[in-house]
């Protein structure tokens, strides 16, 4: 067991997978020789040479459909998509393609590829790198979005994705990548996929959210429990197809819920939950859904994060308007 | 500053028009000549009749009701058939909406090609020996994909290709070039086909690009490119076969163009080709078509006569009729199935919405 950050939880189950299946491959813009722009991929095509970890010429489109025909042939691809806002180049072979892959062919083929993007905010990155695409993601029926909050479970989610014979797009938050260390077994091990965790138990109010939000969420429920207020925080990992029992569960608990989400309001997946619980629980709720989002305009310029992302003073007001309703 | 020569800056390759068969269906070339016993050439004219009165037959079908989508392919049975009789069984094939005849003679039933039109699910429950993607309605993505199944084949050293049909109007979309472009990049054995039809729907050949060929788009690739008389079946055939033997030898990928033409609209679902092309121009390829220069070819080689062709039409006449039943004896549709189809391990979400229908169903 060793402290590690996420991007090294991310090239320890991209290691322990290409040792564990011959059929893996790993591949993408600068994924080889260079390890990725992050490093996420360092390493690998040293140790399983140039066949197993390969550089691809840079075109998206043309990088999933690789995916997607090599998935034809007994392949188990996991390519790489350098940064989050370019999935426009390739929405047909996500959506159009891989996701209905097994449908479209009434169960009698698979398409086990695994997608891995980084995104985020909180990094100053450039136009178009941080952008929030989970929302879009999840709309496509066929397809899972996965998206990890911390290093335990980011290692954990990867071999589970890479190992599912569905597909798989798996949202690999840039500001979690080197921000904090966590104990990660050395082993290979599972975290199962369509399932959400309760990272904070907690009796006045349930905060559901996922990827960095879970860290804001975190640090704002140690500053609620100063004041009294007891909250728990539960991280959905699995953001498409829902973890409907899950949240079902522990809103009935609570009876008040803060939805959290980075993405717009307009985007991400709260307004899916915040439909889930009006449908399901709302004879349970003490006081109407609250939903903390980013403003609805394009993923703003690098210097107007601050004031444009969520935060935790923004999780917390709203913690508070929903346990004083 | 001395003036640069613009003109001289072009690039325009020389491509000859790869014949065989004349009009009359006299042998042009006989370098060219393929290789095929008289039992394959009448094998391979057999398909092309089968072709012609599979389309005619789903065409009267499709205006009855009885079935749905179809891309006329009649004019096109050169291009299609004798390029698919190129390719071995171990060969995946990704064709698009207007290539059927290929799917169903590399192996898929004809009953499977009706229900695709038709649009029930069994139509793309393959069986495990297919080697096939089901027909691409996005144009351009089986292009992209095509290079990936290539370089699937390569990886595991089998000694098959991954062959894909476009139109013309295809050859403008970046998948095209992103495909050639990959395939050619990891020296993947494809082989790309462009039918030339002259249209997409009604836009004709020469709004979609200003290159005087759509072969010449493989310079772009860095790969071989060639032009074909798609209404020559032994043209047709040559050049595939010899791409496929390229591709498979370990050289990488082909781009051959096929200068062909549709008798009928782009799809039933409403086209009306007299808005935009002429009696004389469709006469004009009537008296190249692909049949009657191969039935001559063959009548002439003492290997064809008006018997064994009306023996033959009763044949697929026959198949045609038993491949409708079994159409016609398919389960209806049921939402729960449809659920079902869509994950290998069904998340708990869908399982719910799958419990609901079931329910729902059983009423």
């Amino acid at each position: 067991m060793a402290k590690i950050t996420m991007v090294q939880a991310v090239t320890n189950a991209l290691d322990e997978e290409l040792a564990r299946d011959d059929k893996v491959l790993v591949f993408g813009e600068d994924v080889g020789n260079n390890g990725g722009v992050f490093r996420a991929t360092d390493g690998l095509q040293k140790k399983y040479g140039d066949k197993r970890v390969f550089d691809t010429p840079l075109a998206e489109s043309g990088i999933i459909a690789l995916a997607n025909g090599l998935a034809t042939q007994g392949w188990r691809p996991v390519p790489e998509i350098q940064f989050s806002g370019f999935i426009f180049e390739c929405f047909d072979e996500i959506a159009g393609q891989m996701a209905r892959q097994r449908f479209r062919h009434a169960g009698s083929r698979t398409c086990p590829v695994t997608i891995r993007a980084p995104f985020g905010g909180g990094v100053h990155a450039i136009e178009l790198h941080s952008d929030n695409v989970e929302g879009l993601l999840a709309q496509v029926p066929g397809l899972r979005v996965v998206v990890p909050s911390d290093p335990y479970d980011a290692k954990g989610l990867l071999i589970s994705s890479v190992r599912s014979d569905d597909p798989v797009f798996f949202l690999e938050h840039m500001r979690i990548y080197r921000s904090f260390r966590q104990e990660v077994p050395d082993e290979a091990y599972t975290v199962p996929l369509d399932k959400a965790e309760v990272k904070r138990e907690g009796s006045d109010v349930t905060i559901i959210t996922y990827g960095y939000m879970v860290r804001e969420s975190l640090n704002a429920a140690e500053d609620l429990a100063k004041e009294g207020i007891n909250a728990e925080v539960v991280d959905l990992r699995t953001i498409a197809p829902l973890d409907e029992e899950t949240i079902l569960n522990e809103v009935k608990k609570t009876g008040r819920v803060v939805l959290v989400q980075e993405a717009q309001r307009l985007t991400g997946v709260m307004a899916s939950v915040a439909s889930l619980i009006a449908e399901d629980a709302i004879l349970s709720l003490d006081a109407p859904i609250a939903r903390v989002s980013a403003p609805d305009t394009p993923y703003p310029c690098s210097d107007a994060e601050g004031a444009w992302l969520p935060n935790k003073d923004d999780i917390i007001a709203a913690v508070k308007k929903t346990v004083n309703f | 500053m001395k003036k640069l020569d613009f003109e001289s800056l072009k690039h325009n390759p020389e491509y000859k028009v790869l014949q065989v068969l004349d009009t009359d269906g006299k042998v042009v070339d006989k370098d060219l000549m393929p290789d095929l016993t008289d039992k394959e050439l009448v094998e391979l004219f057999k398909a092309m009749i089968w072709s012609r009165l599979v389309g005619d037959q789903t065409a009267k079908l499709s205006r009855q009701g009885r079935l749905g989508f179809f891309a006329p392919t009649a004019g096109e049975e050169a291009s299609q058939m004798a390029s698919n009789f190129a390719m071995d069984k171990g060969d995946f094939l990704l064709g698009a909406y207007r290539d059927i005849p290929q799917l169903v003679k590399h192996g898929l039933s004809l009953a499977k090609g009706f229900m695709w039109s038709k649009g029930h699910y069994n139509a793309n429950d393959y069986p495990e020996e297919l080697n096939a993607l089901p027909p691409q309605i996005i144009i351009g993505a089986q292009y992209a994909q095509t290079a990936g199944v290539a370089l699937g084949i390569k990886l595991n050293g089998k000694k098959n290709v991954a062959y894909t049909y476009t139109g013309d109007g295809g050859t403008s979309q970046g998948d095209f070039y992103e495909g050639i472009n990959f395939a050619g990049a990891f020296h993947a054995p494809a082989v790309f086909i462009v039918q030339n039809n002259g249209y997409a729907i009604s836009v004709p050949r020469k709004l979609q690009t200003a290159a005087p060929t759509l072969a010449q788009k493989g310079v772009a690739a860095g790969i071989p490119s060639m032009v074909v008389d798609g209404m020559d079946a032994l043209a047709v055939y040559a050049a595939a076969k010899q791409a496929r033997e390229y591709a498979t030898e370990g050289n990488g990928p082909v781009l051959i163009e096929t200068l062909t033409y549709r008798y009928g609209p782009h799809t039933l679902s409403g086209d009306d080709p007299t808005r935009y092309r002429t009696k004389e121009e469709e006469d004009e390829w009537h008296a190249k078509d692909p049949l009657v220069r191969m039935r001559k070819f063959l009548t002439d080689k003492g290997l064809w006569d008006d018997a064994k062709e009306e023996a033959y039409n009763a044949e697929v006449a026959k198949e045609i009729d038993d491949a409708i039943k079994e159409v016609e004896s398919q389960p209806e549709q049921k939402a729960s199935d449809l659920l079902k189809f869509e994950f290998v391990e069904t998340p708990a979400a869908i399982q719910r919405q799958i419990d609901a229908y079931e329910e729902k169903e059983a009423k």
